[in-house]
């Protein structure tokens, strides 16, 4: 242990769990106190779930998941006087999206009798403020996305900037001691307090990336978190579950995890390069790190998610299992296609241009369509008809056109008609507006709180 | 007898999405002759064939010391929009995992 007057020589992480609300074992928590925690970071959002979470600004997430898991935390921050740093706040970091996490600390807190000084980090963007950064040439895209317009950022129903470690580390320069923040880097919440204490950016954010995902970089991710230690050196990294094991391959391996490249990963603030990084086995379930680097950017940049409405849609679904029609699936498939477009138009007036449809054939090629190689036939095909208009009214007329097709259509060649399988009824749903990630762009700062509203409420002195 | 597929030389075969735009694939081989196969048959235009992509737009990564070979390329479609059919993008890695590896490539 360091006294209070010398920069520490390590500072230790504990990172519970891969996501908020997925749960841990509390025991697990209680152990990376013990081995001496400086700071508990937890990811409680992503965009791997697709665009509706941002679009719609609804959490993936239960509130009652969430609460279970922040009393949790709530009480070991408070218990060993550390930071309790949440990123990403209502899974895909809206204003809302914080707003409902904070609200469930704040009753946490009341109810239990804790006293701690929370911190909301807004990270939703206007698109008036977007469209006059673009017009001053500072927003860039990155690939496979091209140059953004001003039409494309209006056509977002939400907006997020995806912020470093620099607004979190503010917060709790100013005195927090729970951040709750939007949309941030998964990496920029374990990375805050140790880059605030003075440790190497390099093993900072190297251990910040290995951490992200809790357990993941453990020989068993369901075993619970892991508790990094960085020093002026490297970084250490054991589960918290004293049955799993951090090996140099488990460790290694995560770098590859949901990254494009394995050997660099940008930052808002600059780039992490792993290439020559070394990782050694401590003993049989701890790994030590070394030779990461960390090469500051030229430009600070703030990349940005945005999720716009693409329409309305209703699901139609029904299962066929006579052979006849399965061995020529895919004619059947043509044939509904064309006759929906024939009926929708002498039906309700609509062109083929006015709205879209997706049929999916689960059994034969529904999941992977023109990349399928597998020509065998199918036992039995799960028909999914996905219509999209540009109203939910239109999109279920056309699920109901589409109704007697889907009931009764027959091959061209059949002398009757056959009754499929709907699975429910009605045999439509409908679901409601559909979104679309459409923004893969980067904002050029020159201060990199600028994109970002911090709010701190700290509690009376007592 | 019909030649080993890909998956029959590996540890796991998976793919993931990196970011909406992206998606990422991992061959963790299980020993040194299942990685030599592996680093022989995903090349830019046999991954550019399977998944319908330019090889220019996709990238390789061998690294060695894990028995790896990481393939990312630009999602076929965004993720989450009509016609994207694996939110995850978690199962297209059968395409890759189903390759044939010839007689003397293991």
């Amino acid at each position: 242990m360091s006294d209070s007057t010398s920069p520490p020589r390590s500072v230790a992480v504990l990172v519970p769990a891969g996501m908020l609300g997925a749960g841990f074992d509390p025991v697990t928590v209680e152990r990376g106190l013990r081995l001496g925690a400086d700071v508990i970071a937890i990811d409680a959002g992503s965009t791997d779930s697709g665009p509706h979470y941002l679009g719609a600004a609804e959490p993936k997430t239960a509130d009652g998941a969430v609460r279970r898991d922040l009393r949790i935390l709530l009480h070991a921050a408070h218990e060993g006087g550390i930071p309790l740093i949440v990123g990403s706040c209502g899974t895909s970091g809206t204003d809302s999206g914080v707003q409902r996490v904070s609200g469930i600390v704040r009753e946490i807190c009341a109810q239990d009798g804790l006293r701690l000084a929370v911190s909301e980090i807004y990270s939703e963007q206007s698109p008036a403020d977007l469209i006059a950064r673009l017009d001053a040439g500072r927003i860039q895209p990155l690939a496979p996305l091209g140059p953004l317009d001003a039409a494309t950022i209006g056509r977002c129903s939400h907006i997020v900037g995806m912020m470093g470690h620099e607004p979190i580390a503010h917060a709790i320069a100013a005195g927090a001691q729970v951040v709750l923040a939007g949309r941030a880097t998964d990496t920029a919440l374990a990375a805050a307090v140790p880059l605030m204490r003075g440790m190497p950016a390099g093993p900072t954010w190297h251990a910040a990336k290995v951490v992200e995902c809790g357990g993941q970089c453990t020989t068993n991710p369901r075993a619970g978190g892991v508790l990094a230690r960085i020093d002026e050196d490297g970084f250490t990294i054991e589960p918290l579950d004293p049955e799993a094991e951090c090996t140099p391959t488990s460790v290694a391996a995560h770098m590859l995890y949901e990254t494009a490249n394995p050997f660099t990963m940008r930052e808002p603030a600059g780039t992490l390069q792993v290439g020559d990084a070394r990782y050694t086995a401590v003993d049989h379930r701890t790994v030590r790190v070394q030779g990461s680097r960390f090469e500051p950017a030229d430009q600070h940049t703030i990349k940005l998610e945005g999720s716009a409405v693409t329409g309305y849609e209703t699901m139609s679904f029904v299962g066929i299992r006579d052979p006849r029609i399965l061995a020529s699936i895919d004619e059947w498939a043509a044939l509904l296609r064309k006759l929906l477009a024939e009926r929708v138009e002498s039906t309700l007036g609509l062109a083929e241009s006015a709205w879209q449809a997706d049929l999916r054939l689960y059994g034969h090629n529904a999941i992977l369509d023109e990349l399928e190689r597998e020509t065998t036939a199918p036992r039995e095909v799960g028909v999914m008809l996905l219509v999209s208009a540009s109203t939910q009214e239109l999109a279920t007329a056309i699920s109901k056109v589409a109704n007697p097709l889907l009931l009764h259509l027959p091959l061209p060649d059949m002398a009757y008609l056959p009754s499929l399988a709907f699975a429910f009824s009605p045999a439509h749903i409908d679901r409601g507006a559909s979104y679309e990630f459409v923004l893969n762009h980067v904002v050029e700062v020159d201060d990199p709180l600028e994109l970002f509203h911090i709010d701190i409420d700290l509690p009376e002195a007592s | 007898m019909t030649e080993p597929t890909l998956a029959d030389l590996a540890l796991e075969i998976r793919a993931k999405n990196a970011g909406p735009f992206w998606m990422t694939m991992e061959a963790f081989m299980a020993d040194d002759a299942g990685y030599r196969a592996a680093e022989q048959l995903i090349t830019a235009d046999t991954v550019a064939a399977l998944y319908h992509v330019d090889a220019e737009d996709l990238q390789i990564f061998r690294l060695p010391e894990l028995r790896v070979v990481k393939v990312s390329v630009p999602r076929p479609l965004p993720q989450g929009s009509l016609r994207d059919r694996d939110m995850h993008a978690g199962q297209h890695h059968v395409p890759l995992a189903s390759l044939r590896v010839p007689e003397g490539g293991q």
